[in-house]
């Protein structure tokens, strides 16, 4: 089984150490994990510090993987590049990389299983530049998962998204990490979304980790308040979900470094 | 959405990628017959005129037709021919590779000032006697072009790497370097010699009549250098036209990619104007027109891009001996006549695939 714990990770980012100290409990195959935290909080630097795109100190302790540097895959924040290539090439482009020129059979039903099951194959010979930033999201969501990694890492995957979208890739994340035996880590902003699908959370802010573990016992009002500076409650609907209900909202006098 | 797949619309996704991908070749190959006609009629057009069968036969069997016209055909036309078909491709896939790393659809030799860059450096040794690089005083002219090509090259590469410098940057930049290798140039010409200012002007007008096959061999070599490097980045170059980040999050070393390919562009560059003077334009729309035709994948992209630079100059090389009779004109001055039209028809044409 695939396992990461995260061993006092830090990341320089130019020369500035902007994450350090970041020492986790070991996440499982299986599992959701939300990282949170406010904007600018070092989320996407601790993603690129996992995934190798960056350097520090620390070690990213993986054990059952077997697949070397591919075992993690980053799928960054969307970015608005315009290459003249189709969504389908631009999927296939991401599953060949450091292979031969030739495409095989399994690469195509592979990418097409992928393109299926989010539902984009009716925008699969479009234009990258020509699709919404919802889409762009749903594209970068399959050029991950066509890399089969073992761990996943999504930077704010749903963020231009509507909230029917929103609700179905993220259920489908769930289902894909179940079903794949993957470690799924998802950057979000919406705590109710981070409370209904992910089993754990990890909460990043000023570069530093602030809590971790089970979702529903990190994400409390106490964080709420000293985080986010916001007096909220955290109650069960009538259906039993955990929501959020803010009461007001603090001035934010010691605000996140930009 | 659920992982278990219909198969009858999988197998949709798939042929239609199938299908794309065949009709690309297809359009290689339409290239490739195209430049094989203008390539022959290249040969066979010139002041004194044979038929296009006698022609062929001097291509094919050289020993089956009569003295002259294989002299005309071998030690006159052919260098010419194939140093356009080479120099085109060279160039067009200098521009093509500038484009894709620089992520700009204005980077080429011509338009970031390599090809500047090469002419100062050629009327140094022509002007001036300077050699840039020691001991190789029977190349001076070709290698001084060569060094301040790489000089500018390298510039733009570092300083593209630069953080905060935007793709306006590297174009304004490049800019910059066409007035100062120009502004340097034209203070050569002010010092020359009257010969020489007429070498030097003749050598930045770019032509095709000082093609020998010693530099034809030596361009090829270059080309050949260089077409296996890029191919075996391919998928790596391409998914660098997605954005540093999401290149790097597939695993591609962006920056060494980066520097590999700007060194070798400058050679490609640089080597095809140190011999045949300054042509530009192809290496701007050779691209182009590769991407509106066969998308930016690399495997596509590359062959396309190369044989549009090749079709380009040879077809222009046709024209530039057409206009007078008997007169055959820098080939340099040809280019974008030749070349606008074709493109503007292509643009309009395909306005949503552009860039």
């Amino acid at each position: 089984m695939v396992t990461i714990a995260l061993e006092d990770i830090g990341a320089y980012y130019g020369r500035r150490l902007t994450v350090s100290g970041i020492t986790t409990p070991i996440f499982s195959a299986g599992e959701i994990v939300a990282v949170i935290g406010p904007n600018a909080a070092g989320k996407s630097t601790l993603f690129k510090r996992m995934a190798g795109l960056l350097h520090g100190p620390g070690t990213v302790r993986v054990e059952g993987s077997g697949k070397g540097k591919r075992a993690i895959s980053y799928m960054p924040q969307d970015t608005s590049a315009n290459a003249v290539l189709t969504v389908y090439e631009s999927i296939l482009l991401a599953r060949k990389q450091g292979s031969g020129w030739s495409v095989g059979e399994d690469d195509l039903r592979l990418i097409d299983q992928v393109m299926r099951a989010i539902d984009i194959t009716d925008i699969a010979f479009r234009n990258l530049g020509e699709l919404s930033g919802g889409q762009r999201q749903l594209v970068g969501i399959a050029q991950t998962l066509v890399r089969e990694p073992d761990i996943l890492l999504m930077d704010e995957p749903t963020s231009a998204l509507d909230l029917h979208r929103q609700m179905e890739v993220l259920a489908f994340m769930r289902e894909v990490a179940r079903e794949r035996r993957i470690i799924v880590f998802i950057a979000i902003h919406d705590l109710n979304q981070a409370m209904r699908f992910a089993d754990k959370a990890l909460v990043i802010e000023r570069g530093q980790l602030r809590g971790a573990g089970p979702t529903g016992e990190v994400i409390n009002r106490r964080l709420l308040h000293d985080v986010y500076q916001i007096d909220a409650r955290i109650e069960p609907c009538s259906r039993g979900h955990l929501q959020i209900i803010v009461d007001s909202v603090a001035s934010r006098t010691a605000a996140a470094p930009s | 959405m659920a992982l278990a797949t219909a198969d009858a619309v999988a197998q949709e996704g798939r042929g239609l990628y199938r299908a794309l991908a065949w009709r690309r070749m297809l359009i290689i190959l339409g290239f490739a017959l195209a430049l094989a006609a203008s390539f022959t009629i290249d040969i066979a057009w010139g002041p004194a005129r044979y038929g296009l069968l006698d022609v062929i036969s001097a291509i094919l069997a050289p020993g089956s037709v009569s003295d002259k016209i294989r002299v005309v055909v071998w030690d006159i036309r052919m260098p010419m021919a194939l140093m356009a078909v080479i120099t085109g491709a060279a160039l067009s896939l200098a521009g093509a590779q500038m484009q894709t790393i620089l992520a700009n659809p204005l980077a080429s030799p011509f338009t970031l000032g390599i090809s500047a860059a090469a002419s100062f450096g050629a009327a140094l040794a022509l002007v001036a006697g300077i050699s840039i690089i020691p001991f190789a005083t029977n190349f001076m002219v070709p290698l001084n072009a060569f060094a301040m090509a790489l000089l500018a090259t390298l510039i733009i590469h570092f300083i593209s790497q630069a953080r905060g410098v935007t793709v306006q940057t590297v174009v304004l930049l490049g800019i910059a370097l066409v007035f100062t290798f120009n502004a340097l140039l034209a203070f050569l010409q002010y010092l020359a010699s009257e010969q020489a200012l007429q070498s030097v002007v003749f050598w930045t007008m770019g032509s095709l009549t000082k093609a020998t096959w010693e530099k034809i061999w030596i361009t090829l070599a270059v080309l050949l250098f260089a077409l296996p490097l890029f191919a075996r980045h391919a998928w790596a170059l391409t998914a660098i036209r997605l954005g540093e980040d999401k290149a790097a999050s597939f695993g591609v070393n962006v920056r060494a990619i980066r520097l590999e390919t700007m060194l070798i562009v400058a050679l490609l560059a640089a080597v095809p104007v140190s011999f045949v003077g300054t042509i530009g334009f192809v290496g701007l729309v050779g691209p182009h027109v590769a991407r509106m035709l066969v998308g930016e994948d690399q495997r596509f992209f590359l062959p396309t891009s190369i044989m549009a630079g090749a079709l380009l100059l040879s077809a222009t090389s046709v024209v530039s001996k057409s206009i007078l009779p008997g007169v055959v004109f820098p080939i340099g001055i040809i280019t974008a006549l030749v070349g606008v039209p074709f493109f503007f028809s292509l643009i309009l044409s395909n306005v949503r695939r552009s860039w």
